[in-house]
């Protein structure tokens, strides 16, 4: 049995099909993507596995555990953290204090949060940055303390929402070290949401293909990207 | 020195002159000093909620009239001091409180309509009491006025002298309560909830619950100002103490010195009294009267600081001072 199960999610808005029926499964440890055009419902699917939606079929089950239609901060205790695509620091705290605010979802002390916050910040290369307001960071950064505060609650299950999008080839590549890293450390298994192939071909050993809110094709990602529906959705043919 | 030691330097200093003031201070300056210590406590407990937790009450006359009236309540009927009065506004307020929260945070009522809620709740507390026959009704509720020389704690008596350090004990414990609830989980959760409340969710945070505790403590402490207000001016009235411009004289001092801050309060109340105290005096001076000075002035103050200082004037000098 798989460590993340998702089985026939749907959800509507307003009669908008925003996903359909869309089942995949995440193995423990694995690093997995989920790809396609702008408005294939990805951001919904995590939405929906964050608990931000209730899904109105389908099941998301967690190492066993059942976490559909629970409240997003019941399903982060359960072990999933996820950042958000349009990123949502604490602007008028610092990135510090930022970080320290997740890391309270693992650590019983404010001071062992604080430890636990620092750690992950250096982590993703902040920690020059802590005693900062988040409000005063680049995009980049922002990107970075998004992926920061998420790590510092200890997931066991990591929802990436776009970390990539906006950085530059050599940061891209930094970042996907350091989630190799991560991964490889820790056993952490990371579900992903990225445009960037560069980042998806050097990460995913798994990615999933949403279009139009529906799942259209799922496999190694050398085998997907070979796929004629996903040239044509969402690669196009230069991707050859 | 480091700012911290900077800042327990000046915070001593500032302590210590406001202990001595009453060996040298006249009647008239200890009064103003009192009103300035009512105003940056109530604003203390007021910040909580809103400079802490985002939530804008805009009610807080609620929480200092239940308080005064259950501790004056007990005093006129039953000659039961405050000192077990104050359990029974703390209580009182406190489910009040909750009872606000829980309609307004389980049903996901917040921002400018949580604010309404708070308006009417104290709007129609202030309507009610003026048909307790009780409690004076509109009348007022008078306490006997006594003149003592002695300090009679338990039973709040005692000489202007009394009241200021009463007030400025209670300043002191508020200062203290709010410094350690920053630092500890439910202030980075506060924050977290002012910042963003669906990314705060997101990271584990049940903000049903901790919102709940924020008014909570911040309905507890308005309670003991109530208290305070009621035997040291001893006379209640509905139509003053629950009105919507005494929950308005509450938040300009922290909105003012700057929110979400420690001193904020405390600063923004010293400038609005002694500010809106000196018009009045001048205008008195020259022979002016125009009614109603003293609301223009509070408008006025607000719409500079809005424009210069949209974070208030504390956070200008702290990093002015290197705190």
């Amino acid at each position: 049995m798989s460590f993340l199960q998702v089985q026939g999610l749907s959800k509507s808005f307003r009669g908008l099909r925003a996903v359909q029926d869309v089942s995949f499964e995440v193995a423990q440890g694995a690093i997995a993507a989920m790809i396609g055009p702008n408005g294939a419902g990805k951001t919904t699917c995590f939405n929906l596995i964050a608990g931000v939606f209730a899904p109105d079929s389908g099941e998301v089950i967690l190492g066993g555990e059942r976490l559909t239609g629970l409240r997003p901060d019941r399903i982060c205790r359960a072990g999933v953290g996820r950042t958000f695509q349009v990123v949502r620091p604490f602007p008028q705290m610092t990135v510090l204090d930022n970080v320290v605010v997740g890391a309270l979802n693992a650590c019983a002390r404010v001071g062992d949060a604080r430890l636990e916050a620092e750690r992950v910040l250096a982590l993703l290369h902040l920690e020059g940055k802590a005693a900062t307001l988040a409000a005063s960071l680049t995009l980049p950064e922002r990107k970075r303390l998004e992926v920061a505060r998420a790590m510092a609650t200890r997931p066991r299950l990591l929802l990436l929402d776009e970390v990539m999008a906006g950085l530059r080839p050599t940061e891209v590549d930094e970042m996907v070290g350091t989630f190799r890293r991560i991964n490889r450390e820790t056993g952490l298994t990371i579900l992903l949401i990225e445009h960037v192939m560069r980042a998806v071909m050097a990460l995913a050993a798994h990615v999933v293909v949403l279009h139009h809110g529906e799942k259209i094709c799922e496999g190694a990602p050398a085998e997907v990207v070979r796929d004629p529906a996903v040239l044509e959705c969402y690669l196009g043919e230069e991707a050859l | 020195m480091t700012p911290a030691r900077r800042a327990g330097v000046a915070l001593a200093l500032l302590g210590a002159a406001l202990v001595t003031l009453p060996a040298f201070a006249g009647s008239y300056l200890l009064s103003v000093a009192t009103l300035i210590l009512f105003f940056a406590y109530a604003g203390q407990a007021w910040n909580v909620m809103m400079g802490f937790a985002g939530q804008l009450s805009l009610g807080h006359s609620l929480y200092v009239g239940l308080g005064a009236y259950a501790a004056a309540g007990l005093y006129f009927h039953y000659g039961i001091g405050p000192w077990a009065g104050v359990w029974l506004a703390l209580a009182l307020c406190v489910a009040a409180g909750l009872v606000i929260g829980f309609l307004a945070f389980r049903f996901g009522i917040s921002g400018v309509y949580f604010a309404l809620l708070t308006i009417a709740f104290a709007e129609f507390t202030r309507i009610g009491f003026d048909h307790i026959q009780w409690l004076g009704g509109p009348g007022g509720l008078f306490i006997k006025v006594e003149q003592r020389v002695a300090w009679d704690l338990p039973n709040l008596r005692g000489t202007p002298a009394m009241f200021y350090y009463v007030i400025l004990g209670l300043n002191a414990a508020a200062l203290a309560l709010c410094a350690w609830l920053l630092r500890s989980r439910a202030g980075y959760y506060w924050q977290a909830i002012r910042e963003d409340e669906e990314a705060a969710r997101a990271l584990g945070i049940d903000t049903f619950r901790w919102k709940m505790l924020a008014i909570g403590v911040s309905s507890a402490m308005t309670a003991l100002a109530g208290v305070f207000f009621a035997f040291y001016y001893n006379n209640l009235f509905p139509e003053q103490i629950f009105h919507i411009s005494r929950s308005i004289e509450i938040i300009l001092g922290p909105i003012i010195g700057g929110l979400g801050t420690l001193f904020g309060p405390i600063l923004g109340a010293a400038v609005l009294t002694i500010l809106a105290d000196g018009i009045t005096e001048l205008m008195a001076w020259l022979g002016i009267e125009v009614p109603g000075i003293k609301q223009v002035f509070y408008g006025l103050c607000l719409l500079v600081v809005v424009i210069f200082r949209p974070h208030g004037i504390w956070p200008a000098i702290a990093r002015r001072l290197g705190l």
